[in-house]
């Protein structure tokens, strides 16, 4: 109808009173920028530790496991068919380790569209012979392309080259701990004792360090095809199938098909993991409620200062209404200095939130455990730029409901007649 | 143009007295009519009710040949825009704006003209009342006869159907208050303005074409 000039009243106003407006424009910016600062480095630290373990995590991860046969003999008894038959102390019996027909399954794998790829690996016990001492570990078998595409093996390689671990037969990248302990450099033969009492050595071609020290200690890599030599086993062995699906979100359902179409075990990574999704979740909570807090207590100073500028502006409101401005135009008057203070206050908030963040980003952050992050981490995600223009709208919109009512009910007469 | 039927108005609290007590009397188009009585007769309040400002009343109220009685309070607010001008005793501008913005707000939410024309013809209006060097002056900057004199000006914006003052002369001193009544005089005479006038300025009540005196919520003459 004739917005403009309630809008132009509404500036008038504002103006008219600009200190106590610019205090609580700063409380909304001040809200805001701490909202956007707060929730993009949250984010970025709860995805750079999630991405920690779950970059590196095989979304559905297929294997045998070591359990006794549900078809025991006693069932399948035509005499004790009625019965109900309890055994003790049940022994799981020649168990094999490798997922059988592993090539029609990959085969099979390779052409369901949810699938991104998928990497083989062997596990395998072993000794690391240092002197006289023998180190616990484990050798994985794995396939260095593409673990290196699906799960940022190479990331992790801090010294010498992934690849070598295909180009150079038989040899082993060590966790930067365990090659710490037997002094072990890049170059250096590696003596190493399986399971079943077989000696190899292996040629050391790098160094890799995940940020937790427990796998480093006990962790090696090595080919696929070397494993296989070392547990001397044929070329179709293989222990664990590590499938990465385009959306991490269909590994459960995947994972419980799989299990049933191929007999395996199938484990998904929101069960293997589930306290890191826990974790994510309370973070960005604690995030949201401290932004939202800071809101809230700069929505009240925008109420207080209404709330002065009505009782200051009696006089003007009267006039107005007794001038033909109706109760709902004075108050959409106040409720636009409040949306004004909202807007321009979190428009501020948005930007120094950007630059906040930014600000983080460029902070030193170098730690052992964290070979590839070099600054704070932080997650610029749009979305919380959107929530904070809204949310600093929506808190400015209430509390300016209020003194808004207050101002659109004065009665003119009362005003008018009080002097 | 302006007529009151039987109205009547009680004050609740903390005891009910009545205010008002069935007063019924028309203004006709280019009468320039004051009301007077004592303190505390109920003259103001009857010019409120008339206003269409208190709507808590008994009776009926009829401006331009339509009952106030059944109207919302946003179609009152309205009214009181295209067919009512005020003149207060206190002067009620609006300091955040100058004199001119003043005179041309109640235009500006008739919204029947251009920003322009509107401008125009506030200007006209205070060329009228011999003050268009104030034009671009703040509220603060006037003394009480030229914030008057504005308000007159901001009363005239809309070519209401009538100007009601409530003691429009009471605050002011007896040069200003000569130049008020002449204002309101020459509206009668030159432009056929209707007036309704609360005042207790006898010389100023004596001097109108009617007089409507009150007393303890009657009309006693008139």
């Amino acid at each position: 109808m004739t917005y403009p000039l309630l809008l132009n009243i509404a500036k008038a106003l504002m103006l008219a009173r600009w200190k106590q407006t610019l205090v609580a424009a700063i409380g909304v910016t001040f809200g805001i920028t701490m909202f956007v600062a707060l929730l993009s480095f949250m984010t970025g630290l709860n995805k750079m530790l999630d991405g920690l373990i779950l970059n590196r995590s095989p979304h559905v991860r297929l294997y045998n496991e070591i359990k006794p046969s549900a078809d025991q003999p006693i069932n399948m008894s035509r005499d004790y068919s009625g019965h109900y038959n309890f055994i003790s102390n049940l022994k799981a019996g020649t168990a094999r380790l490798e997922i059988y027909n592993i090539g029609f399954i990959m085969q099979s794998l390779k052409k369901d569209n949810r699938v991104l790829g998928l990497a083989p690996r062997i596990t395998a016990q072993a000794f690391f012979n240092y002197g006289t001492l023998d180190l616990n570990g484990v050798i994985n078998g794995i396939d260095v392309i593409e673990e290196s595409r699906l799960f940022a093996f190479k990331d992790y390689v801090i010294a010498g080259k992934a690849e070598d671990l295909k180009n150079i037969p038989n040899s082993i990248i060590l966790g930067k701990e365990l090659a710490a302990t037997m002094l072990a450099n890049i170059g250096d033969m590696v003596n190493i004792t399986t399971s079943t009492g077989t000696r190899y050595s292996l040629k050391l071609v790098g160094l890799f360090q995940s940020g937790i020290n427990e796998i480093d200690k006990v962790q090696s890599y090595a080919s696929i095809s070397t494993t296989q030599k070392i547990l001397n086993k044929p070329g179709s062995y293989i222990t664990d199938l590590a499938i990465k699906m385009k959306d991490i979100n269909d590994s459960p359902p995947a994972a419980g098909q799989y299990a049933q179409l191929y007999g395996t075990s199938a484990e998904d990574i929101q069960t293997a993991n589930a306290q890191f999704e826990t974790g994510t979740r309370v973070r960005m909570i604690i995030s949201y409620s401290v932004g939202i807090t800071l809101l809230i207590v700069a929505g009240f100073g925008i109420y207080n200062i209404l709330n002065m500028m009505i009782y200051e502006k009696m006089d003007s409101i009267a006039i107005l209404k007794a001038t033909g401005f109706s109760g709902s135009d004075v108050k959409r008057i106040f409720l636009t200095i409040s949306l004004g203070i909202g807007f321009f206050g979190g428009l501020a908030g948005l930007l120094f939130g950007f630059l906040l963040s930014t600000g983080i980003h460029q902070v030193p952050f170098n730690t052992e455990a964290l070979p590839t992050v070099k600054t704070y981490p932080i997650n610029n995600d749009p979305l919380f730029y959107i929530i904070g223009i809204s949310f600093s709208l929506v808190t400015t919109y209430f509390a300016g409901l209020f003194p808004a009512r207050k101002a659109g009910r004065v009665d003119p007469v009362i005003i008018i007649r009080g002097k | 143009m302006l007529a009151a039927r039987h109205v009547s108005k009680d004050f609740r609290d903390p005891v009910t007295v009545r205010v008002l007590d069935d007063i019924s009397f028309a203004v006709h188009r280019g009468e320039f009519v004051s009301v007077t009585g004592k303190s505390g007769c109920g003259k103001s309040t009857l010019l409120y009710v008339l206003s269409t400002m208190d709507t808590d009343y008994e009776g009926e109220v009829i401006i331009d040949n339509e009952s106030m009685k059944t109207k919302k309070q946003n179609q009152l607010a309205q009214v009181r825009n295209e067919k009512i001008g005020f003149v207060f005793q206190f002067h009620y501008l609006i300091n955040e704006f100058n004199v001119l913005r003043n005179i041309m707000l109640p235009a500006l939410k008739l919204n029947r003209y251009s920003e322009a024309q509107i401008e125009h013809s506030a200007l006209e209006k205070l060329a009228m009342l011999d003050i268009q060097k104030l034009a671009t002056k703040k509220v603060n900057q006037l003394s009480g006869g030229e914030k008057q004199r504005v308000a007159i000006a901001r009363a005239l914006i809309n070519e209401p159907h009538i100007i009601m003052g409530d003691e429009p002369t009471g605050n002011l001193d007896k040069r200003n208050s000569e130049i008020v009544f002449d204002i309101f005089q020459r509206l009668s005479k030159e432009f056929n303005q209707t007036l309704l006038v609360v005042t207790h300025d006898s010389s100023f009540a004596e001097r109108t074409d009617r007089t409507i005196e009150m007393e303890d919520g009657k009309i006693i003459s008139q």
